[in-house]
């Protein structure tokens, strides 16, 4: 077994190291600690930080991929914990914890009899000793609370004075990892949240497009940040014609459709990777290439609304005095741009980078949705969306794809708009107690 | 003296964690009388203020004391009796009149609807007596300018048009909170004036308040200082003036007591010098910005500064200081004429050709809050202009040793140099400000209005220091200021500026004592001066 990481997880895993570097350098700076601190002082700050926890987390184990030795595969360690769930399947709809199909098969009895029956789900084993749902909830949930007591005792709260509501982030620790805990034990006796039209695992499903999601969140910043930085600070500090051709640029930019936009791009792209098959070894590789180009193209699209933030408070900073005085001081403009206004600009980007996030997410779904997104065999949101869309039409309806994506979906936008909310009011210094 | 209106008793107030803001605070005034709060800020003026018209923020909580208005004892009321209160009783003129007045809508209805508010007018009435206020206040053309938006007046007319509100329902007390900080020398003396006449006239009871001596002196009947929430003394202006008891009246009156000493200049050849200088900037209009037009910034400016003098320049806010200050600094090009530093010409040179001359010259600035960047530590701050021209190599001992040497310069204790500006007091700030200027070794430094931002106190700090290090430095200034007061103290020349031009110049005493030129004539007798008044004449 060797490490077989593609593209995207090459950017993850490089962009997590990049964040946890900064995050080292500055942890000893007075400043920044007080900004963290003063932004996780609000209860729902700290319970939006650990569900956003889970879901990096199994994102990033999403993203450790090995290739068997055999060479037949290649899987994360994702699909490795969920073994159970990917090389089986069943044969079509079952509803969450079924244990029969949704639909009647027609069969043939022994007497030569044909009749119409619910037949029984191969992999839904309701006679081990785990698969009694108050037994694992029980012992699930009482395993998490000690974890939480046992960080209680070992943390060290250095100052009294600002406390963090560690109690929320407990309680929200226990609620949501007990639940994601529990549904996966409970995934090796049931289908958790049903099976799609071939059988599929939902549970399986969702937890993949988790992956999807915040690849789109995260990587779509790498590409919007260095046009935005650039060109911002650019206009608003030189002006002249540099001023007016950024402006040009982005004015143009904004005024076509976006989806326009990105239809058109993905679908150059996709008639440019049909044309060049040969050089993807597998259809992994092919659709992990998509969905790096769609991040590319979304981030082409929407880079404008930061650049024109940034070039206006880049207008403001170089009037201000200090910057006078570098000039004086015969400072280089590069300088003066790196050392006076880049840092001054830091918190206007960190909002917009956590605002665009559920943005970005939301957008895939959409995307996906329009038949304009990610590619069809790509685990994702948008696509279970859009699979959804015959399901709910259907009598019965077959209600638990569109729930699982939407739930998942849910709680992930909900916390990286409810940590943004409190970055924008933290940082925003009219707020300043 | 008549019965007092406005009584404050032993009024204390704290902040949430028990810190006093104002211990005990007792005055009163009466009616047609002007009393002047005087303090540095931070000292609670203005809290008093809020505290009167029931207005204190959030987070600051009463321990005691009374406000009353006559008989109706303020603290006690409801909010609803307040707002009765507030703009018919007890009316407020703020510092910055652009934020205190709507920018959409016309001055005469903002004043009109305190009026039919307040005093239950119909509009016809309320409009012609809002005509009439504006007339009382000395805004021409009252019925034409109704239906003007504040953008379309002055800083000194919009002052007017806010009085005029204050005055609009009759009040019995106004408080003046800083009315005239924010305008100009000449604009400053009709607004005292007006003030004064119109409290006069009306019989009102003011509270003004203000952190310079000299308005106060001005203006007031009585004065009051505060120290840090405590009134430490309270006098009659003019026996305030002629003997102040409490050693912190005496230092602030120190702090601004013109101290006359003629200031002598050893070597006259100029080490900088300005010949017929004239910067203009065009009016662009259209899709190609064409220049449609010039405005003349700076006009036909001779002037030179000579090794270790300091040159004044004074002037009004729009009379082309800044710009004639930018051109020396090669931040704005000039037009026609030339600047000459050590005879030789430095206007027109491209920035790589400059560079040896923005070492000789460099800069402090106005506002010590603006001028660092908040971002980079003070070490930073004050290495960069040493980093740029090689003095120094960044992180070793010479640069350290450089900055420590610097710190002490400006009496500032070395561990600053590890914090971050947002640690330190304005004072300190413009100490820093000082020190980076002077890191690059200059010959010339323009101040540009240094002391304006700051305290009494800390101001007559900062030109002490600026003094000292011209004697040990010999480094020549180019002072920009609006405060005539202090110009005999500090200025070897002094030039005045009107409207881009230099209208008159030469030795303090000279331009001061007896100005024959209108403007400076104007100006001279616009600043507000403390009375000189001898023991014996009480």
């Amino acid at each position: 077994m060797s490490l077989h990481p593609l593209y995207s997880d090459m950017l993850l895993w490089t962009m997590a190291a990049i964040v946890s570097f900064r995050w080292w350098r500055t942890r000893k700076d007075p400043r920044a600690r007080r900004m963290w601190r003063r932004i996780f002082a609000d209860r729902g700050a700290m319970v939006a930080a650990v569900l956003l926890g889970f879901y990096l987390a199994i994102a990033m184990v999403d993203s450790i991929r090995f290739e068997r030795a055999d060479g037949a595969r290649i899987e994360s360690l994702l699909d490795m914990a969920m073994r159970h769930r990917t090389v089986s399947s069943e044969r079509t709809y079952s509803a969450p914890f079924a244990t029969h199909e949704f639909v009647k098969s027609l069969v043939t009895e022994g007497n030569g009899t044909v009749a119409q029956r619910y037949l029984p789900l191969k992999e839904v084993h309701t006679d081990r000793w785990y698969a009694d749902g108050w037994h694992v909830a029980f012992v699930v949930f009482a395993s998490m609370f000690a974890l939480t007591l046992l960080h209680r005792r070992l943390r060290k709260d250095d100052d009294t004075a600002d406390r963090l509501p560690w109690g929320s982030a407990y309680a929200a620790f226990v609620l949501a990892g007990g639940t994601l805990v529990w549904l996966y034990v409970m995934s090796f006796s049931y289908h958790v949240l049903g099976t799609d039209k071939v059988g599929v695992d939902l549970f399986y499903v969702t937890l993949k497009s988790i992956r999807t999601g915040v690849l789109i969140g995260t990587l779509t910043t790498l590409v919007t940040l260095p046009l935005a930085l650039v060109l911002g600070i650019a206009a608003g500090y030189f002006r002249g014609w540099i001023d007016d051709a950024v402006q040009y640029l982005y004015t143009v930019l904004s005024s076509i459709p976006g989806v326009l936009l990105i239809a058109a791009g993905v679908l150059t792209m996709q008639v440019m990777l049909e044309t060049h098959a040969d050089l993807f070894a597998t259809s992994l590789e092919r659709a992990d290439v998509r969905l790096l180009f769609l991040i590319v193209i979304l981030g082409v699209t929407s880079w404008t609304g930061l650049c024109r933030i940034l070039r206006a408070e880049t207008l403001r900073l170089s009037q201000s005095d200090f910057v006078t005085a570098a000039k004086t001081l015969g400072s280089s403009h590069t300088f003066i741009m790196f050392k006076h206004i880049l840092p001054n600009l830091r918190h206007l980007i960190l909002i917009s980078v956590v605002l665009d996030f559920s943005g970005l997410v939301l957008a895939e779904a959409v995307l996906s949705y329009v038949g304009v997104g990610v590619d069809p065999t790509t685990y994702s949101w948008g696509n279970m969306i859009n699979q959804a869309r015959l399901e709910m039409a259907r009598d019965p309806m077959v209600w638990w794809s569109l729930f699982a994506a939407f739930v998942f979906m849910f709680f992930l936008v909900l916390a990286a708009n409810m940590l943004s909310d409190r970055v924008q009011y933290v940082l925003d210094p009219r707020n300043e107690a | 003296m008549s019965r007092p209106l406005l009584r404050i008793a032993s009024l204390s107030l704290a902040d949430k964690r028990g810190k006093v803001l104002l211990d005990k605070l007792s005055l009163s005034i009466a009616r047609g009388e002007i009393y002047a709060l005087v303090g540095e800020s931070g000292s609670g003026k203005t809290l008093t203020s809020l505290a009167t018209m029931g207005l204190l923020p959030s987070g600051i909580c009463i321990r005691g004391g009374e406000v009353y208005l006559d008989e109706t004892a303020l603290l006690s009321c409801t909010e609803a009796q307040m707002c009765e209160i507030r703009g018919k009783r007890i009316a407020m003129i703020f510092q910055e009149p652009m934020s205190a007045l709507n920018p959409v809508m016309s001055i005469g209805e903002q004043i009109a609807e305190a009026i039919r508010l307040h005093m239950r007018l119909d509009r016809s009435e309320a409009k012609r007596r809002t005509v009439a206020l504006l007339k009382e206040v000395g805004i021409d053309d009252a019925t034409q300018r109704y239906g003007w938006y504040p953008h379309q007046f002055s800083g000194g007319q919009k002052q007017r048009v806010v009085i005029a509100m204050a005055l609009a329902c009759d009040p019995e007390v106004i408080i003046a909170d800083e009315p005239t900080t924010a305008l100009d020398v000449t604009v400053q003396a009709q607004i005292l004036e007006l003030l004064r006449e119109s409290c006069r006239k009306r019989k009102t009871a003011m509270l003004f308040i203000t952190h310079d001596l000299a308005v106060a002196a001005s203006v007031s009947d009585r004065i009051g200082v505060l120290q840090k929430g405590v009134l430490v003394e309270e006098a009659q202006t003019r026996r305030f003036f002629a003997a102040a008891k409490h050693p912190y009246s005496r230092k602030l009156l120190d702090a601004v007591m013109p101290q006359k000493n003629a200031l002598s200049l050893t070597d006259e050849t100029p080490l900088l010098r300005i010949e017929r200088l004239s910067v203009r900037f065009a009016i662009r209009k259209g899709v190609l910005r064409r220049a449609v037009g010039y405005v003349e910034a700076v006009r036909d400016v001779n002037m030179s500064i000579a090794r270790g003098e300091t040159l004044a320049l004074v002037g009004e806010s729009g009379s082309g200081k800044s710009t004639l200050a930018k051109a020396i600094l090669g931040l704005v090009e000039a037009d026609t004429g030339a600047i000459y530093y050590k005879e030789k010409r430095i206007d027109g040179l491209c920035a790589k050709d400059f560079l040896p001359y923005r070492r000789k010259i460099q800069m402090i600035f106005q506002d010590p809050y603006a001028a660092l960047n908040p971002r980079m530590r003070i070490d930073e701050i004050v290495g960069e202009g040493m980093r740029n021209f090689g003095l120094a190599a960044p992180g070793s001992k010479a640069e350290r040793e450089r900055l420590v040497a610097l710190m002490r310069r400006v009496e500032l204790d070395e561990s600053f140099l590890e914090r971050y500006p947002h640690a330190l007091s304005g004072g300190q700030r413009q100490r820093i400000v000082i020190a980076r200027a002077l890191a690059t070794e200059p010959e010339i430094i323009v101040c540009d209005e240094p002391t304006s931002a700051l305290d009494v106190r800390v101001r007559a700090e900062i030109l002490t220091l600026l003094a000292r290090i011209q004697r040990e430095t010999g480094v020549a200034y180019l002072f920009i200021t609006h405060d005539l007061s202090i110009v005999p103290q500090i200025a070897h020349r002094v030039a005045v500026m009107y409207r881009g031009e230099i209208v008159s110049y030469g030795r303090p005493d000279e331009v001061m004592r007896d100005p024959e030129e209108p403007y400076t004539k104007k100006l001279m007798a616009a600043a507000p001066r403390l009375p000189r008044i001898r023991k014996e004449e009480l």
